[in-house]
């Protein structure tokens, strides 16, 4: 009965999501509200294992992100579209439905391999050492797609729109929507499965005392790169899903200030707490489209009362002082974030009648 | 055989030698002590067994293989677990997940038996738990199970470290000055207790320890050390009559 609880609720919130959104009852804008929500569920909880559990400091999940990205919108377009730069489709654009999650895979599995490349030299260092090189492997990411013209170079990436045409070709229902969806559960419950594990306690172990960890048989070298490739095949998996939702993607969304985005995320949470990444994540995102509103509001106050000059606008750009600003206020009042290190079974006792929460 | 046959081990920082010419040979079932003033270089011999640091010089054996250069992980994983002189728990975790942690090197599954929780993860988790649970229980500390060590008195945390390197159920234990801190009533408790698990486990025990009445009432081979160098070993009695020993602890009474 407890087992099924859980499951139940995903099954249903899925039914109720895609009821939604195919009768219009959810328009296009927060659709896509939620995608991201989905998207930032994934890339603050996969942080977090690094971050939060291991005690690591990684500032380079943008470019972990961008290689999940482009893998998987080259090979989604390659294989299943015609396009300028692959010709033909490979495979008949039907099998688009089936083979997308492996396209969504094997562009995890080269975050992963990429991730595994970074953290082999960086693990050797530790603390800001490390945030310097991620912060490095990102840029070099970053470079590298802008450098490649065949793929787009700095103006980007498109076609992935082709796909999920394709998709709806077949059955017409909200695709991209199905697999967010299922793409966030699916990392939540590979987390939660690794960090509950005797293995996956090893990263605490490391972040709380890693001398100790190391002579109490914990491989710590191992550890730290098993979880750093979970962690960086995750952001891959969000950058996947990502690029389809937009339908194209450009080098440029993948700076140090989207890794900020997510830091924040993980550190509103409260560091090594999941169920804390995953409400950050839900926050932010809310708190980033009001901001959207906002903005233009404020833009209009100031003007009305003419404390700016006329010439001035208040813009999205103030978006990038308001969320490092929302840092510096959390590390300075509530270092400990939203949960601690706790998650939601530790705050609220009661939700152990309806679900096995350790294990 | 010896279990541990140490020879020659020397470590030098830059020009200063912590220890130097280092022997020693522990017999299965012993239980050695290893004292010295301050700052002899005891806990440097720990070290350098445990695979902290590689020595500069001379070898160590353990059940006939060369343990040197070894990684400390792979230094237990063949069987000799140890405990820290100022305590190193994972404080914020339960003490069942500290005990569950040292058991690392007989995991028995990857990370993909983890996702799937195959079959062989289920079962080894399960053997996993049981066997924390029943040394905790060796040790009386089953009540203690889910709560945290920073929220435990000083003396358990004594225990539940011992209980930690127990758990990995070594050939042998190093002990790194086990009754620090300890009150007179903890002393007694823990004389018994390694006195008990010693022979219960049929354990090689190497403790450091500063508190005479625990090392005389339960070694029966002392080795003492200073500024890196052994001065002195032999039976507790010999060892209290030594005039080296009383030199190196009281100083010299000529002026």
């Amino acid at each position: 009965m407890k087992r099924l609880t859980v499951p139940a609720l995903l099954a249903l919130a899925l039914g109720v999501l895609l009821w939604v959104c195919m009768n219009g009852v959810l328009n296009a804008y927060w659709q896509s509200v939620l995608m991201f929500m989905g998207i930032n569920i994934i890339l603050a909880s996969s942080l977090n294992i690094i971050n939060g559990n291991m005690g690591e400091f990684s500032c380079g999940h943008a470019g972990f992100m961008a290689v999940g990205a482009y893998v998987s919108s080259l090979l989604s377009v390659a294989c299943f579209t015609k396009s300028a730069t692959f010709g033909g489709p490979l495979f008949s654009p039907d099998l688009a439905v089936w083979l997308f999650p492996v396209v969504l895979l094997a562009g995890a599995l080269a975050a992963a391999v990429v991730g595994l490349l970074v953290a082999i030299p960086s693990f050797k260092t530790r603390g800001d050492y490390l945030a310097i090189i991620t912060i490095a492997a990102s840029y070099i990411v970053k470079s590298t797609i802008e450098n490649i013209p065949l793929i787009g170079g700095a103006r980007g990436f498109m076609g992935m729109g082709g796909v999920m045409n394709a998709m709806t070709a077949t059955a017409n229902v909200p695709w991209i929507m199905i697999w967010v969806f299922v793409g966030t559960v699916f990392s939540v419950w590979l987390i939660r499965r690794f960090i509950y594990s005797t293995f996956g306690k090893g990263v605490d172990a490391i972040c709380q005392d890693e001398v100790a960890a190391e002579i109490m048989s914990v491989n710590t070298d191992r550890v730290k790169l098993v979880a750093f490739m979970v962690s960086c095949g995750l952001a891959g998996l969000a950058g996947g899903l990502f690029a389809h939702i937009l339908g194209y993607v450009n080098p440029g969304t993948f700076t140090i200030l989207k890794s900020t985005e997510i830091m924040v995320m993980v550190y509103l949470g409260g560091m090594g707490s999941l169920s804390g990444s995953v409400i950050a994540a839900i926050a932010m995102t809310l708190l980033i489209e009001y901001l959207r509103d906002a903005f233009g509001f404020i833009n209009s106050f100031l003007h009305f009362v003419s404390v700016i000059p006329d010439s001035y606008e208040v813009t999205q750009v103030w978006k990038w002082v308001l969320i490092p600003l929302l840092l510096v206020l959390l590390m300075q009042f509530r270092p400990e974030g939203i949960m601690g290190r706790r998650e939601l079974a530790d705050v609220f006792p009661g939700l152990r009648k309806f679900y096995k929460f350790k294990g | 055989m010896a279990l541990l046959d140490v020879t020659e081990m020397t470590q030098c920082f830059g020009g200063l030698c912590a220890v130097s010419e280092f022997s020693v040979a522990l017999e299965p079932g012993q239980l050695v002590a290893l004292i010295g003033p301050n700052g002899a270089g005891k806990t440097t011999v720990f070290n350098l067994i445990s695979g902290f640091y590689k020595p500069t010089r001379g070898e160590i054996y353990f059940k006939g293989e060369s343990i040197k250069g070894l990684k400390p992980h792979e230094v237990t994983a063949r069987g000799i677990a140890r405990t820290f002189q100022n305590i190193r728990l994972w404080f914020e975790m339960t003490v069942l997940d500290n005990i569950r942690i040292a058991q690392h090197h007989a995991l028995g599954y990857g990370i993909f038996d983890c996702f799937l929780r195959t079959p062989r993860y289920m079962r080894r988790e399960r053997d996993i738990e049981d066997h924390a649970m029943e040394v905790l229980e060796r040790l009386g500390l089953r009540e203690m199970a889910n709560e945290q060590p920073r929220n435990l008195p000083y003396g358990v945390q004594r225990l539940v470290e011992i209980a930690r390197a127990l758990s990995i159920k070594p050939a042998l234990l190093m002990l790194d000055e086990p009754a620090a801190g300890l009150n007179s009533a903890d002393v007694d408790g823990l004389i018994k207790l390694i006195g008990d698990i010693h022979k219960d486990f049929g354990l090689t025990i190497w403790m450091i320890e500063h508190q005479m009445d625990v090392v005389m009432s339960l070694c029966s081979w002392i080795k003492v050390v200073d500024f890196g160098a052994t001065i002195a070993e032999g039976s507790p009695t010999d060892i209290q009559n030594n005039p080296d020993v009383i030199k190196a602890y009281l100083g010299d009474d000529t002026i």
